[in-house]
């Protein structure tokens, strides 16, 4: 195929095989990534043990796309996968009887296999489905140029170095030297030095502790947010915002004139405080004796959220005073710098952007710094690109135009990035310093 | 500039992404099986006789069964294990017991084994016992072959005929 059609059925074939030892890769990437940034414990379990058997399915339709292609190194996994199946007691007979010699091989076989070649991702897309049930907006496509420079990689790959059969099959032959796809078939040489049995325990010993590493140790979950019925007109926008479906919205129970109220998911609910930030009522101007959201964190309400921004701007001894709304998960301990005063919050996306003008217009500060996870990387999710647009006034609710852009700064830090958050820290406040010295107030004084 | 800088970072970037996608997809090669070597496979699918034999029923018996379930004699389910062994040059190389499979152990009995031998002429026998006899064996056979190195030699066995089959 490779040699008789290769502008189109070789091409095929080496995409095919390059993209899916590529998925192999970027899932462990994933995994890796999600273990390291502690995104599998507390109520994200769901996610992460719904992803391992995935992983399994990702197997089974690798392997069984090679028994296809029907060359010697599908003979080999052909043999090598029926004998370690028959190594566990599920079969009336041995099923390696199928590929004994020549003569055992019906045709049915390859039948069977393209049906589980289709039928294996299907499961798997299935498995993906579930997998992110909990993630509202999920993205499952990589950004354009992204997917077009992954693409023509693969395409170049392909042209240069293209996927070749290893000799026809021959049952009756043994095939000796093998080029194995390690992505795949990295377990298969162990059946030399290990009894099948053995080696499905370590196999499903190894997948069994991935799935319980989000108990080991089990988290401490934050309380869910809570809504206030006095306070909640059901406008939906923390159902909008909100990015594990925590809150959906349902009929309105206390008779009031509005059609909906919002209803947090205790199960779902991962206490970000996006819902805070995208509620409306979240203000800290309001005039009531007490200051209560139509959503709120128990543990972070937005009358204390208003009481530390206060607190806060009384702490500061000099110019430029920053005032800092920092994520708690990307490093905000780690501002230790007196110049500025920390108010932390679980995430940036859980700041009303009527904080922003009120830590402002209430001459609290000269300036705000908010500082959330790396660009794409919040610890939450999406609660970097909300604040982002928020206060871009795209998305609401809106930063009051009134509110001088240049007085306000976004940063964006992974936990490690300390250096990088001073720097800019440092350059916002002496920005701030120089606007300061440029002002009419300062010149005709 | 910094926009060829930035796309030969990207450039650099796929090329670490494919790089070892490349090599990993086929390298290093492995080595299955040595070239000089036959590789013997003994696959035996048998059933063997009954643990209990079965019992003639009386006309009386068969007349108080159910019309759709009369039958000439009762038998129980369970079958006896199947024992192989197989010599290669006189030395036993496989000593085997298998249950019936079936949670009544009612099903076939059966032996998969494959093992490596120098290329060249060896004698093989290959004995089964699925009685509950003691002592000795049911079927035995024997032959001397030519075994070419780097092909597979099968031994097989048809219950119907009784027979091993040497390939």
């Amino acid at each position: 195929m490779t040699h008789d059609q290769w502008y189109l059925a070789g091409i095929m074939r080496s995409l095919h095989r390059y993209a899916s030892d590529a998925l192999v890769v970027v899932v462990v990437l994933h995994l890796l990534r999600e273990f390291s940034l502690d995104r599998l414990r507390g109520k994200r379990f769901f996610a992460w043990i719904t992803g391992v058997p995935s992983l399994f399915f990702i197997y089974i339709c690798g392997i069984g796309g090679y028994w296809l292609v029907w060359d010697r190194l599908a003979q080999y996994i052909a043999i090598a996968t029926t004998e370690w199946l028959d190594s566990l007691p599920l079969f009336g007979q041995p099923i390696a009887n199928n590929f004994l010699n020549s003569m055992t091989l019906g045709g049915r076989f390859f039948t069977l296999m393209v049906f589980i070649h289709i039928f294996a991702p299907l499961f798997m897309l299935l498995m993906m489905w579930i997998h992110i049930q909990r993630h509202a907006r999920a993205r499952v496509n990589p950004p354009k140029p992204l997917a077009i420079g992954t693409a023509i990689t693969l395409l170049v790959l392909s042209l240069w170095w293209p996927a070749l059969s290893q000799g026809p099959a021959d049952l009756d032959v043994v095939p000796t030297e093998l080029g194995l796809d390690w992505f795949y078939l990295a377990a298969y040489p162990l059946l030399d030095l290990i009894p099948g049995g053995k080696l499905w325990l370590i196999v499903f010993g190894g997948l069994l502790f991935l799935a319980l590493l989000p108990w080991l140790p089990p988290a401490r979950p934050a309380p869910s947010a809570v809504v206030s019925l006095d306070n909640c007109n059901g406008c939906g926008r923390c159902f909008d915002d909100c990015p594990f479906s925590a809150i959906t919205m349902v009929p309105r129970s206390d008779g009031k004139g509005y059609d909906a109220e919002a209803a947090v998911s205790v199960d779902n609910c991962m206490a970000c405080g996006l819902c805070v930030g995208a509620c409306p009522t979240s203000t800290p101007f309001r005039r009531t004796a007490e200051i209560v959201s139509g959503i709120e964190l128990p543990q972070l309400p937005i009358a204390k959220l208003r009481e530390e921004t206060l607190a806060a701007s009384g702490r500061f001894a000099g110019a430029p005073r920053v005032l800092v709304y920092a994520c708690e998960h990307c490093g905000a301990d780690k501002i230790d710098d007196s110049k500025y005063q920390v108010v932390p919050i679980p995430c940036v996306g859980m700041l009303p952007p009527s904080f922003i003008d009120f830590a402002l217009s209430r001459n609290l500060a000269d300036g705000v710094f908010l500082a959330g996870c790396a660009d794409g990387d919040c610890y939450f999710r999406l609660g970097d690109q909300w604040t982002r647009e928020r206060v871009a006034g795209t998305r609401d609710p809106y930063l009051r135009k009134r509110v001088d852009r240049d007085r306000l700064q976004l940063g964006h830090f992974r936990s490690h990035e300390r250096a990088q958050r001073q720097a800019s820290l440092a350059e916002f406040s002496s920005s701030l310093t120089a606007r300061a010295d440029d002002s009419p107030e300062r010149e005709s004084s | 500039m910094k926009r060829i800088a930035r796309l030969s970072m990207q450039a650099l970037a796929y090329f670490v992404f494919a790089a070892p996608i490349a090599y990993f997809a086929s390298m290093p090669s492995y080595r299955y099986a040595e070239p000089d070597r036959t590789s013997i496979k003994l696959s035996i699918v048998h059933t063997t006789e009954r643990v209990e034999p079965c019992v003639p029923l009386t006309q009386e018996q068969i007349a108080e069964l159910a019309a759709n379930m009369r039958r000439a004699e009762s038998c129980e389910r369970e079958r006896l294990p199947l024992y192989v062994e197989l010599d290669v040059d006189g030395r036993t190389v496989i000593k085997s017991t298998s249950l019936p499979s079936g949670l009544w152990r009612d099903g076939h009995a059966s032996v998969y084994q494959r093992f490596d031998v120098p290329g060249g002429r060896h004698s093989i026998a290959v004995r089964i016992r699925d009685s509950a006899r003691s002592a000795g064996w049911d079927y035995e056979q024997s032959t001397t072959a030519d075994l070419q190195a780097g092909r597979y030699f099968t031994v097989t066995f048809r219950s119907e005929t009784g027979e091993f089959v040497f390939r």
